[in-house]
């Protein structure tokens, strides 16, 4: 009753500052990354700033994160407020009206601030649908100890020719250290978001432009046969289940030479808190072609957005404003330092003297997102947009099963030409029942 | 047995058969010893068995990231109350099968078994939509009735095998003295079919605590319980090994304990009339 | 024994049972099989359309579809085999006077309590992973290379898991099948010099079958439909290695958000285990009729 009543007080006097207030609860539901762990952390600031919110978190591992919120917002279930979705959805849902756009998010949002490739992803009509919470591209980390002890030194722009030497050279499985470790787990957004990239660094594209898929390409043997190479000769075991945490913990312990992912990896595995290694990371920009200049960088960023479907917009709204403003970047840095703000998303960070001093991986991080090409991916010509996926609703189910098979070749199960004919295969057969070309 | 037993063999017996226990209780030991430890002891090699900075800072950790009492509270509702109203509903459904067969009994009794072979997976979609549109949708009640369904042909046949056991003499010597039907029920039948009930009651909690299909499912944050819970440390980022088991630790320490508890009554209901 | 008003009595206490599980089977079922004639995609809304047979085309001719009934059978028959005979030799052991059989039941008993997302975790992490896991130091510090468990090999990785959460359930029953054995019975059968292996197979075992059968059932209703340990440690793979029916259906409706084929696929999986349903009723029907 008290709790009512007191409430009910906090609601008179917002009233005054022209807000509609009343204690309201609102659920979020987000991906188990350390960034948003952190934001959990952080909740004290939320609370004194709207007393008047209370936020449930629903945590949960991407790929069951994905599917919860895909059926609750497909059959408009209603049960988040505020959702944690990638770039790849945004767009789809967006054309969808599943998405409330962001307008109006307060006078210190300055959206404007976002990097523009980030922000480009996140809109749509001119309207954004969605805030970046952290983005990300894709470049190579790697021990800068081991690599000198090989007697190499890393070029500005290495080709896939020069890792493989230095994976060669690196590893020393007597001692556990592994030349390289890249994804093996199999789903769209895990070892086939690092291999389009790698074909595309290769030449290679997922469809011609009447949407015929071109596994049986020379091009995506090229990609392949590298990747399994790679990981069969230098790799970690249990490669076909290592995603971006497993390596990352791989990473972090010693245990990799090379690791070619995700530019957010740079503040773990550069934390001498969490990280052995931490003295002794260098980075440099994913591999290219022997003789090109397309590094298929990635472009990853998770969002907040919310469901036009919730009934507590504007708590909702509130609360990504809160998360993914400059001020948040603030809080972080005040808390866990400032190298561990959540990176990639508004330029002002990166115009942050102490934040480039502190952040050795700064400079790349940014100049890999802005490399990033997602609206011509492939040297070749294609008929979509992505980097390393596919802008196509039915994406997530190809990228995963040709995920499978690929995952599956990695695991010995079968080899190259087999896992291509297979991926090929399949491929065609989704793209017919789903009718392409449209 | 009236045959003596040597010493020896028992010795030896008792040595085997701990080994063997141990073994299969190891990966429980381990997680509770890992929970202990911190993330570096956790994948330290060699791996370190007791010696080590004993902490329960992962403890602390895991409850300062999620309402562990909420989900916990979520799931004793969800277990008990499923399990309950389960019982309610197979009682009497059992008591008729058991005592006044039909020439359908059987048939039935079959049929309901077969309708737990029906693969979750295959109706989610139709359960979400019918959720969203009854208001069911991360609510405990809505649990509580999948899990009753869930589970009620488990509960109706554990109950008939039970009461199949109880003989019919008492029943008619019941109403020779003028008993009717719901006195029979209270005053003779139930109490000799209290173990029973009892353990039935056991099972079906600990199968309604470790439901992790629909649990997950059907639930945000309100009405989540510990399947849920965990399914937020299944690959975390970093070093997660010491999280996890502290985690998993909580997550099954309470129904573990309810078990060894109830052993023994578990145990005698367990055998579905299979022991004459 | 029973009168007219009893069994109509009887009627009336079944009914509430049957009804409402007759309600919960239709219900669902009855949507899902609508949904099976659909084309039927929850990322494209407002596109259902009628597809005919166009669903279960595709599921059948899924190149997934054989391995994944395969791996059922594997999993199921595998687990089987594990926890009966490991059941029926871990209750005779159990049998035999020791020091500490209170405490030993209770750490025998232990795993069947344990959630099966846990354990998965558990095992996938800290026994299976090949690089932190334990299993991974024993093999090094015997001088052996780590064996990958979870992309080596899958499914019996898997079944192991699986088999490790209801070997307890298996041993139990069975251990107290045996304790009900008329040990005068055993007496004599020594008297006229039965070794332990004749009296093992021509009086226990025999004893033993029923509680086998029952063992049998209640395990094949829950294996049929495993999940959360598939989920967890291989995602069904790699390829379709580890991938079982429910897995496939589970796959195709939410993780390719294609109702239409998951609802065939879901109606197909329920017709097979309805197969195997009456396969085992008939076979428990018999043990159990007495």
């Amino acid at each position: 009753m008290s709790s009512k009543l007191r409430g009910l007080l906090g609601a008179c006097s917002l009233v005054a500052l022209g807000a509609a207030a009343h204690a309201e609860t609102i659920t979020v539901a987000t991906v188990n990354n350390g960034d948003m762990i952190r934001m959990q952390g952080l909740m004290a600031d939320f609370n004194e700033k709207h007393p008047d919110i209370q936020v449930e978190w629903v945590t949960l591992e991407e790929n069951v994160l994905r599917q919860r919120v895909t059926t609750d917002i497909a059959t408009n279930g209603g049960q988040y407020d505020v959702l944690t979705i990638g770039n790849y959805e945004v767009p789809i849902w967006a054309a969808q009206n599943w998405l409330l756009p962001l307008e109006d998010m307060g006078a210190d949002y300055k959206p404007e601030d976002f990097l523009a490739p980030v922000a480009a992803g996140l809109t749509v009509d001119g309207k954004l649908y969605a805030a970046p919470f952290y983005a990300e591209s894709s470049m190579l980390m790697y021990r800068t100890d081991l690599l000198e002890k090989a007697g190499l030194t890393m070029p500005e722009n290495p080709d896939w020719d020069f890792i493989t030497e230095a994976a060669e050279k690196m590893t020393d499985k007597g001692a556990e250290i592994y030349g390289i470790c890249l994804r093996g787990k199999a789903g769209w957004g895990e070892n086939m978001a690092f291999l389009t990239s790698m074909a595309n660094s290769e030449g290679a594209r997922w469809f011609d432009a009447d949407w015929k898929p071109q596994f049986d390409s020379p091009e995506w043997k090229t990609t392949l046969d590298t990747y399994l190479n790679l990981m069969t000769n230098y790799g970690p075991p249990g490669a076909s289940s290592n995603g971006f945490n497993e390596n990352l913990a791989l990473f972090q312990t010693g245990k990799c030479g090379m690791w070619i992912d995700a530019t957010v990896a740079a503040s773990f595995v550069s934390n001498p808190n969490e990280s052995t290694v931490a003295e002794h990371v260098g980075y440099a920009p994913s591999p290219v072609r022997a003789g090109g200049d397309n590094h298929g960088n990635w472009l990853w960023s998770w969002n907040l957005a919310i469901p036009a479907s919730s009934q507590k917009q504007d708590a909702a709204k509130a609360f990504v404003a809160w998360a993914t403003s400059q001020e948040y970047t603030a809080l972080v840095a005040e808390h866990e330092g400032i190298a561990n703000v959540p990176p990639g998303t508004r330029t002002s960070l990166y115009e942050n003297q102490e934040y480039l001093t502190a952040a050795p991986f700064a400079a790349q991080t940014l100049a890999a997102i802005e490399a990033a090409d997602t609206q011509s991916p492939s040297d070749q010509e294609v008929p979509y947009t992505g980097g390393q996926f596919v802008s196509i609703p039915e994406f997530q189910a190809i990228g995963t099963a040709v995920g499978q098979v690929f995952s599956a070749a990695l695991a010995g199960t079968s080899d190259a030409d087999q896992a291509l004919a297979a991926a090929q295969a399949l491929t065609t057969r989704e793209m017919s029942r789903a009718g392409y070309p449209k | 047995m009236a045959r003596t037993v040597t010493t020896q063999r028992k010795v030896i017996v008792t040595a085997i058969a701990w080994t063997i226990a141990i073994a299969i209780f190891f990966p429980i030991l381990w997680t509770f010893l890992t929970s202990f430890k911190t993330e570096a002891d956790a994948i330290a090699t060699p791996p370190k068995f007791l010696f080590f900075n004993w902490t329960t800072e992962n403890y602390t950790t895991v409850q300062g990231r999620s309402n562990y009492f909420l989900h916990f509270w979520n799931s004793v509702i969800i277990s008990v109350g499923s399990t309950v109203a389960a019982l309610i509903i197979a009682i009497p459904a059992a008591w008729s099968m058991a005592f006044v067969p039909g020439k359908r009994t059987k048939d039935i009794l079959m049929w309901m078994l077969s309708t737990k072979m029906m693969p979750a997976v295959g109706v989610l979609v139709p359960i979400y939509l019918l959720f969203r549109d009854t208001g069911l949708l991360d609510t405990r009640t809505g649990l509580v009735i999948v899990l009753t369904l869930m589970n009620l042909p488990i509960v109706v046949w554990m109950l008939y095998t039970y009461f199949k056991e109880i003989p019919g003499e008492i029943l008619e010597a019941a109403r020779m003295d003028g008993a009717n039907l719901t006195r029979e029920i209270i005053y003779v039948l139930t109490p000799m079919a209290v173990p029973g009930i009892a353990s039935t009651l056991l099972l079906n909690i600990i199968l309604a605590w470790n439901e992790a299909f629909w649990t997950l499912n059907l639930t945000a944050s309100k009405s989540a319980p510990l399947t849920q819970f965990i399914a937020s440390y299944s690959s975390p980022e970093g070093l997660f090994y010491a999280k996890l088991s502290a985690a998993s630790m909580m997550a099954i320490a309470p129904i573990i304990v309810l078990g060894w508890f109830s052993q023994k009554q578990l145990v005698r209901g367990l055998t579905f009339g299979a022991v004459k | 024994m029973a009168t007219q008003a009893s069994r109509a009595a009887g009627r009336l206490m079944i009914s509430p049972a049957v009804i409402l599980l007759f309600l919960w089977m239709i219900v669902p079922l009855g949507m899902t099989i609508w949904f099976s004639f659909l084309r039927y995609n929850l990322l494209i809304p407002g596109g259902e359309t009628f597809a005919g047979f166009e669903n279960y085309h595709y599921f059948f001719t899924d190149p997934n579809f054989w391995p994944a009934l395969w791996n059922t059978l594997t999993l199921v028959l595998g687990v089987l085999l594990i926890t009966t005979v490991g059941g029926i030799l871990l209750a005779l052991l159990l049998d035999q006077p020791m020091f500490g059989q209170g405490i030993v039941r209770v750490l025998v008993i232990a795993p069947f309590f344990v959630m099966p997302t846990v354990s998965a975790l558990v095992w996938k992490n800290m026994f299976m992973n090949p690089v932190n896991g334990l299993f991974a130091w024993i093999a090094r510090t015997l001088g052996f290379a780590p064996f990958d468990f979870l992309s080596a090999a899958p499914l019996f990785s898997i079944i192991l898991i699986v088999a490790w959460q209801w070997l307890p359930f298996a041993t139990l029953i069975l251990l107290t099948a045996l304790q009900s054995l008329d040990s005068e019975q055993l007496e004599a059968a020594e008297m006229d010099g039965a070794g332990p292996v004749s009296r093992f197979f021509y009086i226990m075992l025999p004893h033993l079958a029923r509680a086998a059968t029952v063992v049998i059932l209640i395990q094949t209703i829950f294996l049929l439909s495993v999940f959360a340990e598939i989920l967890v440690t291989t995602n069904g793979g790699p390829g379709n290695a580890s991938t079982n029916l429910t897995y496939l259906v589970y796959s195709q409706s939410l993780l390719q958000y294609d109702v239409g084929l998951g609802s065939a696929g879901g109606i197909v999986a329920v017709i097979l285990a309805n197969i195997v349903a009456i396969f085992l009723m008939r076979m428990i029907g018999k043990n159990l009729e007495t």
